[in-house]
């Protein structure tokens, strides 16, 4: 008895100070069920659609965000998450429609976000380059060059949602989580993987400590550049992902067509506090706003002009920033060149 | 070094060019006739190069209080939008007219600007956040005034979405052959330079911008700095998009000079932050635009080579050690890259 009484009491206290250390979060997720659960009893359908679509809308969204939120842990601010974004939904489209292959699509998406990601680390690293201006320069390289390499009425193949099974058949919760394009599962995969990586791995904590405290990562052996240049390609390789799932439905792409998902990502991500879980809870709050919206404007509910539902996502997200106060603390050595003694 | 940095932009969208079957010299030649080939085109090239030196101005002076302004874009709109309204719906003499037109647009901006900056200094929102989401608002609200339904629809324009023409009295004439609004957008480069390195308001702009902390030690309101200098940065983006809309358009379209926001950043960046670089860099961008049109009329290169050529320039104007490796030059004193905007990422 007295030889397993130790664990027992001590996974309790796990689990009390989990409790107490997540309470807001806990206490907000609650609220979300409770509020789904009471929408759902009063109209199913809709509130399906909306929720389903939230999660859709959301998906590109965390991606790009999570790209935004390693590289920064790393100590390296990218400004140019948009571009990545237009140049792998660009690539990824133009090796999609002329090779008819999906896999080969997204290796192209993949690979040309993680190259930008490499060069801002480059520039970063080795040129000493302002990052501002860095992340500036991929953006304005991505609108030239995806518009000037453009092919007009080209489609590819519209990649196909995988429902899971059984899954996809419970009420409310299939149709939000496990009926949808294979790049929004990976999204919501992406903030685990990611959450589980920074805060339970070796690689989690150096990669916080360059982002934090460089000087003393270097002391203790930690290879700053050689991480930062690593993890930025893969933080590349996420937006590159996101690129994909900007494409993944409609299986075409229209100039400029990432529209700005690339600086709502910047806001999503400091939203969410540079952790994964606020990534997440952030981009569905966004998703939400604009599935609303939609859904909305669809079902002329109201009687209101287009352009006033139009702005709803944006003015709620400033309105929650607002009330809620949430400040936010960057990386402390985030923007700054690491000079080697 | 700017000089060769713009060099090697040039060439690399030469090589472009070569790629899509076309010749870079015929093109680069149509380019440079179409900007700054006879009085004409000079003066299309001043009439893009003005609002792309205000909406540098406007992000080059935010970044001295350490703000970063990526609301250009929607603060166009809506001095555009409201310069409009004054430019139709009112009947006055010239002399009144037209700086009350510029004025109201600046003012609608930079109560938008300012509210932003409000947001950040009582609420802690980032401005990177609000200026984002305001840039979808005033694309939202505006577009809207001109719909249907909206009040300022012009009568006449069908299913077009529009105001009607601004009245004569408030057009924007040309003095010797030179836009007005160019000649306001370098007197208000040169505002702005006087204010940030001549001014107190300029000398607690820069202390905001360096040290937030320090400054209110020293007893500088922050939240008053902040709001300011966001109200006058969006003022001078709006007042882009009134010169826009009295000079040029002769009304409010929606959607307008998509983008033209974030080439704000691209030439704040080129110019280092300095108001008065920021007319040259202006120009440049300006020069190319202009010229991008007979480009494509004579060789079908596709415009949006200028947006790969400006990102080089950009890429190489900030990495002179990459100009100094391929021209094989010795390792000169390291050139200041003159500002660190990074640093100023999330301070609150």
């Amino acid at each position: 008895m007295t030889a397993s009484a130790p664990p027992l009491t001590r996974s309790a206290s796990n689990l009390n100070s989990y409790v107490a250390r997540n309470a807001k979060a806990l206490a907000g997720l609650g609220v979300v069920v409770v509020a789904l659960i009471v929408a759902y009893r009063w109209d199913g359908t809709q509130t399906t659609a909306v929720m389903a679509r939230t999660v859709r809308e959301a998906a590109p969204l965390i991606l790009a965000a999570l790209c935004g939120l390693v590289g920064e842990r790393s100590g390296i601010i990218n400004i140019g998450i948009e571009g990545q974004l237009l140049l792998s939904a660009f690539c990824g489209f133009m090796v999609g429609s002329y090779s008819g292959s999906i896999i080969l699509a997204v290796v192209a998406a993949l690979a040309v976000a993680g190259l930008a990601g490499t060069f801002l680390a480059w520039t970063s690293i080795r040129l000493r380059m302002d990052q501002i201006i860095a992340g500036t320069v991929i953006n304005i390289f991505a609108i030239g060059a995806t518009s000037f390499f453009y092919v007009p009425n080209r489609t590819m193949a519209t990649i196909p949602t995988v429902s899971l099974g059984f899954l996809s058949d419970v009420p409310l919760v299939g149709p939000m989580l496990f009926d949808h394009g294979p790049l929004t599962y990976a999204a919501l995969v992406a903030v685990a993987v990611v959450h589980v990586a920074l805060f339970e791995t070796r690689w989690g904590l150096r990669t916080r400590a360059v982002g934090e405290h460089p000087s003393a990562a270097d002391t203790v052996g930690v290879d700053i550049f050689r991480l930062r240049y690593l993890n930025l390609t893969l933080a590349g390789m996420l937006a590159g992902l996101g690129g994909m799932a900007l494409i993944q439905s409609a299986g075409v792409f229209n100039r400029g067509m990432s529209n700005g998902k690339g600086f709502i990502a910047l806001a999503v991500m400091l939203i969410g506090r540079y952790r994964p879980t606020g990534v997440l809870a952030a981009a569905l709050l966004f998703g939400f706003f604009n599935a609303l919206q939609a859904q909305l404007q669809f079902k002329q509910v109201f009687d209101i002009p287009p352009q006033f539902f139009g702005m709803i996502p944006f003015v709620l997200t400033i309105a929650v920033l607002a009330i809620a106060g949430i400040s936010v603390r960057p990386p402390a050595a985030v923007g700054k060149h690491y000079e080697k003694e | 070094m700017p000089l060769l940095a713009v060099a090697f932009g040039l060439i690399v969208g030469a090589v472009l060019i070569v790629v899509s079957g076309d010749n870079p010299l015929v093109a680069y030649r149509a380019m440079l006739e179409g900007s700054l080939g006879g009085s004409d085109a000079i003066g299309r090239t001043l009439e893009k190069a003005t609002p792309l030196v205000l909406g540098g101005l406007a992000v080059a002076f935010a970044f001295k209080a350490g703000l970063f302004n990526i609301g250009g874009q929607g603060q166009l709109l809506l001095g555009a939008a409201f310069s409009a309204w004054v430019g139709f719906n009112f009947d006055l003499p010239a002399v009144i007219h037209i700086p009350a037109a510029l004025i109201v647009g600046g003012l609608a901006a930079a109560i938008l600007g300012g509210l932003a900056g409000l947001l950040k200094a009582t609420r802690g929102v980032h401005e990177v956040i609000s200026t984002i989401m305001l840039n979808f608002v005033a694309a939202n609200f505006t577009e809207w005034m001109v719909s249907r339904d909206g009040p300022w629809k012009d009568p006449e324009g069908g299913a077009i979405a529009r105001t009607p023409l601004v009245q004569d009295s408030a057009d924007l004439p040309r003095i010797a052959g030179l836009p007005t609004g160019f000649l306001v957008a370098v007197l208000a480069a040169v505002s702005i330079w006087w204010l940030v390195n001549r001014s107190t308001l300029g000398f607690e702009v820069k202390t905001v911008g360096s040290n937030p902390k320090a400054a209110a030690y020293a007893g500088i309101s922050v939240t008053r700095i902040i709001v300011i200098t966001m109200g006058i940065s969006a003022f001078l983006a709006g007042l882009g998009g009134a010169i826009q809309t009295l000079g040029v358009n002769g009304r409010f379209e929606p959607g307008f000079q998509t983008g033209l926001g974030f080439d704000g950043i691209t030439i704040a960046l080129l110019a280092r932050t300095n108001a008065l670089a920021v007319i040259p860099a202006a120009l440049l961008i300006g020069a190319m635009d202009a010229g991008s049109t007979l480009m494509q009329a004579r060789t079908n290169v596709e415009p949006e080579v200028i947006n790969v050529i400006q990102a080089m320039i950009l890429f190489f104007v900030a990495a002179p050690s990459v100009v100094r490796w391929i021209l094989q030059l010795s390792e000169a004193e390291d050139v200041d890259t003159g500002v660190d905007l990074a640093t100023g990422w999330g301070t609150t």
